[in-house]
C-alpha cells in the first residue's frame, strides 16, 4: 500500500514531501523517543508519533522511512517543514491519537516491523 | 521543485514567467573567454590581399583581425577579399581595404553578448578584447554552438564522475593503507542542526557505494554520537569517520564535562539528560545501546574534567567491500 492510498483512508492532511506519496509502505512503528525510533524503525516504515520537531525530519531522512504522521493535532513550525521539503520527507498530520492511527493502520494491513 | 533549475542569478522568477531552458540559462552563464578560440590567427596591415588569399584558403577560415604594434586596428573578412578580386586588387593592402571600426566583445562577458552581437549586425565572427582593449581571442558562431554543447556534456556527466570516482577511490588511490577522514563540527544545544553531520556522513557513504545495510548502521550509530555531543557536551564537538576499503571507524569527540560512571552510563535506559530535552523525545538513555548494537565493537572512554571519546568500529563483509555496480 503506498503512502498516498494510506493519506486517503485515514484522512490525513499532507503538509510535505508530495513526491514521497508514491512510496510503498513496508511496514509500521509508533513511538516519540528518537532512540528507539532510530533502533527498531525500518526504510519504507510509516512511523507515527507526537513529536514535531526538526529532528523528526533528521530521523526520518536518516532511516529512509516512507512518511511521518504527527498526531493530535500537533503542528510542526515552519523550520520543520521546511527541513521536511528540502529532504523529501512526507509529514503527514491528524487530529486522532497516536492509538486510533495505528488500529486503523493495522486494519489496512500495515505490519509492525520486525 | 521547479523544473526550470536555477535562474539567471535569482532564485525568484516572476509570476507566469517562461521556464528557462538549460541552453538559454549557459547562455548567460559561460563567459565568451570559455568558448572562444585562443590566439587567433592575424595579419598586419602591410599584408596584401593575394597573401590574405592564401591564409584563409590554408587556414580555412573566413577573416581574421588587423593587428598594428600590438593594437587590434581592423577587421578583413573573405568577402572583402572577394570584392579586391573582382576588381583585380589582390595587390591592395590589407590595411586599405579592412573595416575599421571594428565590434568587439570582452572576455568577461556572458556568451549573450557575442550571440546579441552576431543577430543584430550579422557579424560572421568578433575579435575578444581584455578590458586593456588587447586582441585575446576571436569568437564565431561556431564556438558558441560548440561552447554550449560541451558545457552540457560537461555538466551531464559531472555527477556520474562524482559518484564513479567516488566509488573508485580505494582503487585508483594506491598507498598500503588508504583511509578518508572525514570531520563535522556539531554544536552543542543545537537541536535545530541535529542529525545534520549523521545525514552528511550517510550521504558521502552513498557516493562511495556503501551497501543500504552497513549504511543504515553507520548513520544510526552516528546520529546518536551526533545526538550526545548536542546534548549532553558543554561546547560541542566532533564527530570523526574514517573510511577504510575493509572498515569504518566513527569517533565522537568532546572536550567536557565527561562522564562520572561510564559502567552506568552503558546501562539501557539510563539517562541524565534534563526534563526539556526528554520532551523533545531524546534522553531516553539509548543511545550508547543503539550504537553497541549497530557497531562491531565500541570503546567510550572518559575523564571527568577532561572530555570523553567515543569510538564504534565496523567491519566490513568481503560482501560489503565490494561496489554494489560490480555485483
Amino acid at each position: 500500500m503506498t503512502v498516498e492510498e494510506i493519506v486517503a483512508k485515514l484522512g490525513l492532511q499532507v503538509l510535505t514531501g508530495q513526491a514521497a506519496l508514491q512510496r510503498e509502505v513496508t511496514g509500521g512503528y509508533a513511538c516519540d523517543l528518537l532512540s528507539c525510533v532510530m533502533a527498531r524503525a525500518r526504510a519504507g516504515n510509516i512511523w507515527v508519533t507526537l513529536q514535531a520537531h526538526a529532528n523528526v525530519v533528521a530521523v526520518a531522512s536518516l532511516l529512509d522511512l516512507a512518511a511521518v504522521v504527527i498526531t493530535e493535532g500537533v503542528q510542526p513550525d515552519a523550520a520543520t517543514r521546511e527541513k521536511a521539503e528540502a529532504e523529501g520527507v512526507a509529514l503527514l498530520t491528524t487530529s486522532k491519537t497516536t492509538y486510533a492511527v495505528v488500529s486503523e493502520l493495522a486494519r489496512l494491513g500495515i505490519a509492525a516491523s520486525a | 521543485m521547479a523544473a526550470a533549475g536555477s535562474s539567471l542569478g535569482s532564485n525568484e522568477a516572476p509570476p507566469g514567467a517562461i521556464p528557462v531552458t538549460k541552453s538559454q540559462e549557459l547562455v548567460y552563464e559561460l563567459k565568451i573567454g570559455d568558448i572562444m578560440t585562443r590566439q587567433p590567427i592575424t595579419v598586419g596591415p602591410d599584408c596584401l590581399m593575394s597573401e590574405l588569399k592564401e591564409i584563409l584558403r590554408v587556414k580555412r577560415i573566413s577573416g581574421v583581425p588587423v593587428l598594428e604594434a600590438g593594437e587590434l586596428v581592423g577587421i578583413i573578412s573573405l568577402e572583402d577579399l572577394i570584392v579586391a578580386l573582382e576588381r583585380g586588387e589582390t595587390g591592395a593592402r590589407v590595411g586599405d581595404r579592412m573595416t575599421r571600426r571594428v565590434q568587439t566583445v570582452y572576455a568577461d562577458e556572458s556568451v549573450i553578448q557575442a550571440v546579441n552581437c552576431f543577430a543584430r549586425h550579422g557579424y560572421g565572427r568578433l575579435p575578444v578584447v581584455d578590458r586593456q582593449g588587447h586582441l585575446v581571442g576571436i569568437v564565431t558562431q561556431g564556438d558558441v554552438v560548440r561552447g554550449l554543447l560541451r558545457q552540457l556534456d560537461v555538466q551531464w556527466q559531472e555527477e556520474e564522475i562524482h559518484r564513479y570516482r567516488a566509488s573508485h577511490i580505494f582503487e585508483d588511490i594506491e598507498s598500503d593503507q588508504t583511509g578518508l577522514v572525514l570531520r563535522y563540527k556539531v554544536v552543542a544545544r543545537d537541536f535545530v542542526r541535529g542529525g545534520e553531520a549523521s545525514s552528511k556522513l550517510k550521504r558521502a557513504l552513498e557516493r562511495l557505494g556503501a551497501r543500504p545495510q552497513l549504511m543504515r548502521r553507520v548513520a544510526v550509530a552516528a546520529y546518536e554520537a551526533e545526538t550526545n555531543l548536542i546534548i549532553h557536551t558543554d561546547t560541542g564537538g566532533d564527530l570523526i569517520a574514517e573510511i577504510q576499503p575493509d572498515r569504518i571507524r566513527v569517533v565522537a569527540l568532546d572536550t567536557g564535562p565527561g562522564i562520572a560512571d561510564v559502567q552506568q552510563a552503558l546501562q539501557p535506559g539510563y539517562s541524565t539528560a534534563p526534563d526539556w530535552i526528554r520532551e523533545l523525545g531524546f534522553g531516553a538513555g539509548m543511545g550508547l545501546t543503539n550504537i553497541k548494537a549497530c557497531a562491531d565493537e565500541m570503546r567510550l572512554e572518559s575523564r571527568l574534567g577532561v572530555g570523553t571519546r567515543l569510538e564504534a568500529v565496523f567491519n566490513l563483509t568481503l560482501e560489503e567491500q565490494r561496489r554494489p555496480r560490480d555485483s
